[in-house]
């Protein structure tokens, strides 16, 4: 006999009958033509079904040069962040039920980097910003044979900001990095932050001096955006004022 | 099309990947080649932890984790590649912590360790604390650590860079690595790398199963490419299939939850895996509990209105515990099942989980062109290769550790490679097989569809080939998947243009899918036994007479072109420990 396998499991759960959704996603293909358009696709779907569960049925089944990046599907490699109802989320975290399928779902690329096919924007800018901020353990002299200690209560310091899976949701949320690309953005400094505040490195005060930069930390007008965007839970502007604090005080 | 010339090319940015690249870049002039941008890999989906005997909060040493990994891989493992795990798996986990990685801490500040399946004190006693962890996302923490080091040596990479194929040039009738071809994902362009070593980290295959824990991106792309141009696939028959993932989805809750505490229960509420493991009970490696879920499911003790899926209780643990430790597998159950680990059980089933074989190594990362020849400046490292240290059931943190050690020595072994040794004359027109790939798929008029086959190539996969076989079942995946492959031939896709064209390289993908699911399918039907992930129902106990050895399977072309496998077989390296019966 075989391994039992799900009959079912193509209909999802047992208990929940498809519904009809409407996705209206923007589209932009260069090859094609120089102007986004909305289009609308009609799927059926299990309402405990993911958004992505959705656009691979769209891909799979109605269009295949839908293009979108994804990966591991839940929540964990931050390949699919996108603007799903006017709200970043990724779309593997976000499922049907929670978004008011009677309506139409709008799904479209992550605002403030470039588009490059429908909901693939150029990654570049924001893995420079947060290259920029030094993000790598520094120490000085000679290293332990063992490990480094630190109390549990060092390590929970800036256990929220090691939770970052670089999915750019925050950055991406941020009206003022909308407004002017040069701005580190909330990721790069969830990133310092995460190094600022681990008490076995020493390059706190360079971090520092490189987000009190014109284009650092105080361009922050704390709108909470990335906050609410983060897929992690990482409480963002907390961080960001953390690293205000610290350029004030000079401790951390 | 373009080339590039580098020292040391290595496909693929997961842990293994960058681990090798760190080594690499510090000696050699190193290109990363990645399908996905490097924090994207799969090994950030790895919870548990990674096993190394610190002895930190108690009693252990590398002999026992050793000894359990021998047994955990049911005898099959190299036991002088097993020895090397887990003696350098003591300072891999320290050379993580000076990277920087956030370790979770003991009260003295030293890294705290925690129970995992099958690691054990004094050869099978009682359960030991070996895995170094941070709360239950370790995989995310060393890829993150892995990175950001990466970033600080200046590692060059080349992201949405597809390595579709793989350069070989006989040199003195001997195979050697002239470098890969590479498939552009922004632009559509092909680019030639040559390389006086090549390192394939590209991860696992897992795809090709319906219920799998895997990323959508695990398609054994470097698997694929190697075993196209000749070089064989070893222990393909064994995979792991983790106690664990949530119900229907697929989706891993890490056995570090039963390390905490965790019980797993049938519809009765009985804590069923007192029958099948006494000592080591929820605890026993995963091919022992995931054979238990489903005798258990099969005898009419399952839960749920179809009675297919068991649970996972943690109720009884502190919600503070829960969330100090287990902080993202309780919140996938509350996302995706609606449901409250403090107060419910979570629904449960084995899936797909990882790759015991793979391209076979030697220690020190050098691909096999058959059981004792080495290819020049070919190299894998991670769940693509098979050292073999997982045999034929991997222990769980095994594989984080695999990564580290095996990354780093094929790093260094690859740098030094490329540093004596001069490039290796490419062959003629070098970018010929993935042109024709790529302007075939391209200009297809079929009328097969990529989702369609794919579809039914994981149906066939998990109803046939999954915890349970049988000659039976496997023959009825082994014709499915030769039905498919044939109609892959007449597959087309939608989207013609060079811009991120992702239709395109799904079907590529599905291509490797579907050739490795048939290596696998043969592989195991020719296994006639049981040993650890390899369950026959006709042939239930392991068989030591006439198969401990490792099975090769090669690709075979007839002078028509047709395909075909052919499967040889390599002893098993035995040192310190003969073959006993498993018991946990």
């Amino acid at each position: 006999m075989a391994t039992p396998t799900l009959e079912k499991a193509e209909a999802g759960f047992a208990d929940s009958p498809y519904i009809t959704v409407t996705f209206r996603i923007r589209r932009f293909n260069p090859e094609i033509s120089d102007e986004a358009t909305w289009q609308d696709f009609q799927v059926e779907i299990d309402p405990k079904e993911r958004v992505l569960d959705g656009l691979h049925k769209i891909k799979w089944e109605l269009d295949g040069s839908l293009t979108f990046r994804r990966s591991c599907a839940h929540g964990i490699c931050g390949s699919d962040a996108m603007r799903i109802n006017g709200k970043n989320r990724l779309a593997c975290k976000t499922l049907i039920k929670d978004l008011n399928p009677e309506k139409p779902i709008t799904v479209e690329a992550i605002k403030g980097l470039t588009v490059l096919k429908d909901l693939v924007v150029d990654m570049d800018p924001f893995f420079q910003a947060y290259r920029d901020v030094m993000p790598f353990l520094v120490t000085k002299g000679n290293e332990p044979t063992r490990e480094r200690l630190q109390s549990a209560e060092d390590r929970e310091r800036f256990d929220d900001t090691t939770k970052c899976i670089l999915c750019a949701a925050c950055t991406s949320s941020c009206p003022v990095f909308w407004n002017d690309g040069q701005y580190f953005g909330p990721a790069a400094i969830v990133n310092a932050h995460r190094f600022i505040f681990d008490s076995r490195d020493e390059a706190g005060e360079q971090r520092l001096e490189i987000l009190n930069d014109k284009d650092g930390v105080w361009r922050c007008r704390t709108t909470f955006n990335c906050t609410d965007a983060c897929p992690r839970g990482i409480e963002v502007t907390k961080a960001i004022q953390e690293v205000k604090r610290a350029l004030i005080t000079r401790r951390f | 099309m373009k080339i590039h010339k580098y020292d040391t090319v290595i496909v693929g940015a997961g842990g293994a990947g960058m681990r090798a690249a760190i080594e690499a870049t510090k000696r050699s002039r190193t290109a990363v080649l990645t399908k996905l941008y490097p924090t994207r890999s799969h090994t950030g989906a790895a919870q548990g932890g990674m096993a190394a005997a610190l002895a930190n909060v108690e009693e252990d040493n590398w002999e026992w984790h050793t000894f359990d990994t021998v047994k955990g891989g049911d005898y099959l493992v190299d036991q002088d590649a097993a020895e090397i795990l887990a003696k350098e798996a003591i300072d891999a986990v320290l050379d993580l912590e000076k990277m920087g990685l956030p370790f979770n801490r003991t009260p003295d500040g030293t890294i705290d360790q925690r129970r995992f399946g099958g690691h054990s004190r004094n050869h099978g006693e009682a359960p030991v604390r070996r895995s170094c962890y941070a709360a239950d996302r370790t995989g995310h923490m060393i890829l993150q650590t892995l990175y950001q080091n990466c970033v600080k040596e200046g590692v060059e990479f080349f992201n949405e860079f597809y390595v579709l194929d793989q350069l070989i040039t006989e040199v003195d009738g001997v195979k050697t690595s002239a470098g890969v071809v590479a498939y552009e994902l922004a632009t559509g362009e092909i680019h030639v790398f040559q390389a006086k070593s090549v390192i394939y980290a590209s991860g696992g295959t897992g795809k090709f199963f319906k219920v799998t824990s895997n990323a959508h991106t695990l398609t054994g792309d470097g698997q694929a490419a190697c075993y196209r141009r000749g070089l064989p696939l070893e222990d393909m028959e064994f995979f792991q299939f983790h106690p664990t993932g949530i119900w229907r989805m697929g989706i891993l809750l890490t056995e570090g939850a039963r390390g905490e505490g965790g019980i797993l229960r049938n519809k009765d509420g009985e804590r069923f895996m007192e029958k099948y493991a006494p000592v080591m009970k929820d605890l026993a490696s995963r091919d022992v509990v995931s054979r238990s879920i489903y005798t258990e499911i099969r005898e009419g003790r399952g839960c749920g209105p179809e009675g297919d899926h068991v649970y996972l209780d943690l109720t009884h643990l502190p919600p503070e515990q829960l969330d100090a430790k287990l902080p993202d597998i309780t919140e996938f159950a509350r996302t995706y099942l609606g449901i409250e680990p403090y107060t419910d059980p979570i629904p449960i089933q084995p899936t797909a989980h990882y790759a015991m074989g793979g391209i076979p190594t030697n220690v020190e990362g050098e691909v096999l062109a058959d059981n004792t020849t080495v290819v020049p400046g070919l190299y894998a490292a991670g769940e693509v290769a098979c050292v073999s240290v997982h045999g034929a059931n991997r222990l769980g943190t095994n594989s984080l550790l695999d990564i580290n050690v095996f990354g780093k020595r094929s790093g260094i072994a690859a740098a030094e490679y490329a540093a004596k040794h001069d490039y290796v004359e490419l062959p003629e027109n070098p970018a010929e097989l993935v042109e024709t790939q790529v302007k075939n798929l391209l200009s297809s008029t079929g009328t097969e569809r990529v989702a369609v086959i794919r579809k039914e190539l994981q149906e066939t996969m998990d109803a046939n080939v999954m915890v349970f076989r049988t000659e039976q079942t496997i023959k009825t995946a082994v014709e499915k998947i030769a039905e498919l492959r044939e109609r892959y031939k007449n597959v087309s896709v939608q989207d013609k243009g060079k811009r991120f064209n992702t239709d395109l390289l799904e079907a590529i993908e599905l291509g490797n899918l579907l050739d490795l699911a048939e290596v696998m399918a043969v592989s195991a039907l020719a296994r006639k036994e049981s040993r650890g992930g390899h369950y026959r129902e006709d042939y239930p106990n392991r068989d030591d007479v006439n198969f401990m050895r490792h099975t090769m399977a090669y690709r075979e072309v007839a002078d028509g072109g047709k395909d075909s496998i052919r499967l040889d077989y390599k002893p098993v390296v035995q040192t310190r420990y003969q073959p006993m019966e498993r018991k946990y």
